[in-house]
């Protein structure tokens, strides 16, 4: 079960923070795209999240500690450019391993052959906004650097092996290093050179470590189902 | 006498005729997620199969409460939708009057895949504008209205339009 936990929780949790762009993305376009991505992430939670048992007590009743997601999906918004760095880490990542468990004939292989479509539009939109804005103004230059790098120590984590998930994390790993060094370098931007994860971080979060932000996070998201249990509209 | 597969193939034209809740013009047969329909003997309990164009996608609900309601009306007593994912959904199950019928309600309908490529993304043809045939149109946004829209903009008449993108 904490293999579709795992899958689950990554999901979800970005889903969640995408989500908080409703309202303040920098242009209307941006905002439904965003939004749009969000909903495939929430469709993936929701199928995974029901291998392991009720979506709805999952998502809104556990406890942070009970949380499996890697800890960069946790990771804030911030300013545009580190929901970006934040979305081109994860999305390559997630079309990498998709594609290897849709290649498969394990229990997330049909999962993975619907969603792995819809990722290659979520990793294509975020290639697009690295590129445009890597390549673009000096200020959007630095803020996209500043994002890459800020974020760089937690994609580690993207490629500890979790339990029941039959893919090649090794090759997994040296294909997103090759595509993200290659995205960057078309935008202009230096591949960080610092540790893919602190000594504190690594794997922490699918042992439901989590940095400080997310309680917060989840405090949002859960307090409407906590307090009016069972409310629908 | 009728047989069980009359039976099942009228039940599927009758679940197919449903039209998609969000681009109504369209029926669910043409959009190609009707997957196929048993009726169990003796009960004569009748499941449908569907499957959701995009895993997040908020239509599938609907979707399955208006063919149970069809089916209902139709004196089938007891109805289950349920969905399947594999194989999954693309926009080559669209049918040809489906394409059609996008095209005239004014969104550019999906290209078929090309054969050579496995991806969803890489495409050389050009989208045609819906309301003009010219193919000289730019993206504007890669998602629009809904996940499965792109939203573009014809340069010969100036006109946004909402294209299908391919899935
Ligand atoms: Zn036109």
């Amino acid at each position: 079960m904490t293999a579709a936990l795992a899958l689950g929780d990554d999901a979800l949790v970005l889903s969640h923070r995408l989500g908080e762009w409703a309202g303040h993305a920098p242009v209307l376009e941006e905002e439904v795209a965003l939004a749009n991505i969000a909903l495939d992430l929430l469709g993936q939670a929701r199928l995974l999240l029901s291998l392991v048992g009720d979506e709805d007590e999952l998502a809104y009743l556990r406890e942070e500690r009970a949380f499996r997601n890697i800890q960069l999906v946790e990771q804030p918004n911030g300013d545009f450019a580190h929901t970006i760095a934040r979305q081109l880490y994860f999305s390559v990542h997630q079309q990498g391993l998709y594609e290897q468990l849709a290649a498969g004939d394990g229990r997330f292989a049909g999962i993975a052959a619907k969603a792995v479509k819809e990722v290659a539009y979520h990793r294509d939109h975020a290639e697009q906004w690295t590129l445009r804005l890597g390549d673009g103004t000096d200020e959007s230059h630095q803020r996209m650097q500043r994002a890459v790098d800020a974020l760089w120590r937690f994609t580690g984590e993207l490629f500890q092996p979790v339990e029941g998930v039959d893919v090649d994390w090794q090759a997994l790993h040296s294909r997103w290093l090759e595509t993200v060094t290659d995205v960057l370098g078309r935008a202009t931007l230096t591949v960080p050179t610092g540790p893919q994860s602190g000594a504190w971080t690594a794997g922490a979060g699918r042992q439901g470590i989590h940095t400080e932000s997310f309680g917060r996070m989840l405090a949002e998201m859960q307090h409407l189902h906590r307090s009016h249990p069972g409310a629908s509209w | 006498m009728v047989t069980w597969t009359s039976v099942e193939e009228e039940l599927l034209s009758l679940a197919g005729s449903v039209p998609d809740p969000e681009l109504p013009v369209l029926t669910l047969e043409e959009l190609g997620v009707v997957r196929g329909v048993d009726v169990s003997e003796p009960e004569g309990r009748v499941t449908v199969r569907l499957t959701p164009t995009y895993t997040g996608c908020p239509a599938i609900e609907a979707m399955s409460a208006d063919i149970e309601r069809v089916l209902h009306n139709h004196g089938v007593a007891e109805v289950t939708v349920q969905t399947v994912l594999s194989p999954a959904w693309s926009t080559d199950d669209i049918s040809p009057e489906g394409r059609r019928k996008l095209a005239e309600f004014g969104i550019a309908p999906p290209r078929p895949h090309d054969a050579a490529s496995d991806g969803p993304v890489p495409l050389t043809l050009s989208v045609r504008c819906p309301h003009c045939g010219s193919t000289d149109t730019e993206l504007l946004s890669r998602f629009s209205s809904t996940a499965c829209k792109a939203l573009r903009r014809c340069v010969a008449c100036q006109e946004p339009f909402d294209h299908f993108k391919e899935l």
